[in-house]
């Protein structure tokens, strides 16, 4: 996973917040994964790595670095545009809280 | 080197926002910034884009990124791209991403100075017809017979009762060296449009159709759906002005059903057959001239 983490920059022991009119940009304090309702997987055996995924995510949480597409879930909202824009129905969109 | 899916970089500059799900917005943002890389400096006027962005302190553009005021960006723009050259960053890119208030209503006076200094600065105004920030007004850019909180829809009047504004003609009129349409529906296209943009020597304008899932009271999952059935139907169109010339880039033969395309969204779901024709004669009106005066 090539992915943002993230990682509220610490300062002995508490969180270092910036000061002033400018801040450091990538500067992730939370995770965006308690939107999602419905969690895409990806069937890795129907996958041809068209990319088709990796191009339409809004969030870019579908990483292509690796030898298969991999989603980051701590950033994905579980909108779903995966699934419907998968051209061979690799992606599935799971129920939160199911198997 | 063609852009596309393969060879767009991997790394994201725009991570971790709290858009809404299936926003299209800021896949309008994400793939901007995989195109004009982190040697860019990002102006964003009031809009979901800087609400989503600039959380204090969760930032989540990874390269320069500043707000403005709302009617202010295309001043901005002018101010950092010569404080860049000051600074010898001429490889710099200065762009911004406004909405469609902030570039045919608030925005339009600053947008057309800009053009008008002809300042190497890339405007992008992604489009998703009405202030979705504030909570769905109508704007500039609001179709006939949108459903917003300002322009609701009752027995006498059916939503909004103004056409859109024809901002890409608005801007060509200036005699820019380029603009374009694009929509999220069809991202290869937009991406070699923003590498027109970036290798442009002047003034760039690039209007995309953004879907709102919110606004447009439509499904998070149908975003690029309907930003593609957006064109296929003729309600919107992929063009290019560069050279003094207009150049239709889609000019389909036949057009998709406008009715199933309003059909989908929530903010057309009190729409009458009346309505439909209403619509489908202003993209007939617009399309015959477009195919008269913009084809070869």
């Amino acid at each position: 996973m090539n992915r943002p983490k993230m990682n509220p920059p610490q300062a002995g022991g508490k969180m270092k917040l910036p000061v002033g009119p400018n801040a450091p940009g990538g500067y992730l304090m939370d995770v965006s994964s308690g939107m999602r309702v419905f969690r895409p997987v990806i069937d890795q055996e129907k996958c041809v790595h068209c990319l088709r995924c990796f191009l339409v995510c809004p969030d870019g949480t579908i990483d292509k670095s690796g030898e298969q597409l991999e989603i980051d879930y701590d950033y994905c909202k579980g909108c779903g545009i995966c699934a419907h824009e998968c051209k061979v129905k690799a992606i599935e969109m799971i129920m939160e809280g199911d198997a | 080197m063609a852009m596309n899916a393969k060879t767009i970089p991997n790394e994201e500059m725009f991570y971790g926002h709290k858009a809404c799900g299936g926003c299209g917005g800021s896949l309008t943002v994400r793939l901007a910034m995989k195109v004009l890389g982190k040697k860019s400096i990002g102006v964003y006027p009031p809009n979901c884009m800087s609400t989503v962005g600039f959380i204090y302190p969760h930032m989540c553009y990874f390269g320069n990124a500043t707000t403005a005021p709302f009617a202010a960006s295309g001043a901005v723009m002018s101010g950092l791209r010569a404080g860049a050259d000051a600074l010898g960053h001429e490889d710099w890119h200065v762009y911004c991403m406004a909405g469609d208030g902030g570039t045919a209503d608030i925005g339009i006076q600053a947008l057309s100075g800009a053009i008008d200094r002809n300042d190497r600065v890339i405007y992008i105004c992604y489009d998703n017809e009405a202030y979705m920030n504030t909570g769905i007004q109508k704007s500039g850019l609001t179709p006939t017979g949108t459903r917003t909180t300002n322009t609701p829809a009752g027995s006498n009047i059916h939503g909004a009762i103004q056409p859109k504004k024809r901002i890409f003609e608005i801007v060509a009129a200036h005699g820019i060296p380029y603009a374009a349409t694009a929509s999220v529906g069809y991202p290869e296209d937009y991406l070699r449009k923003l590498e027109k943009a970036a290798a442009c020597p002047g003034t760039s304008f690039i209007h995309v159709l953004a879907p709102c899932p919110t606004g447009w009271q439509a499904p998070s999952e149908i975003t690029i759906e309907l930003a593609k059935e957006a064109v296929d139907t003729g309600m919107w169109f992929l063009a290019e002005y560069e050279n003094g010339q207009y150049h239709l880039n889609k000019n389909p033969k036949e057009f998709a059903s406008i009715e199933a395309y309003l059909k989908k969204q929530g903010r057309f779901s009190h729409m009458v057959q009346a309505d439909f024709d209403e619509l489908a004669a202003q993209r007939d009106e617009q399309w015959g001239r477009m195919r008269a005066e913009w084809c070869d």
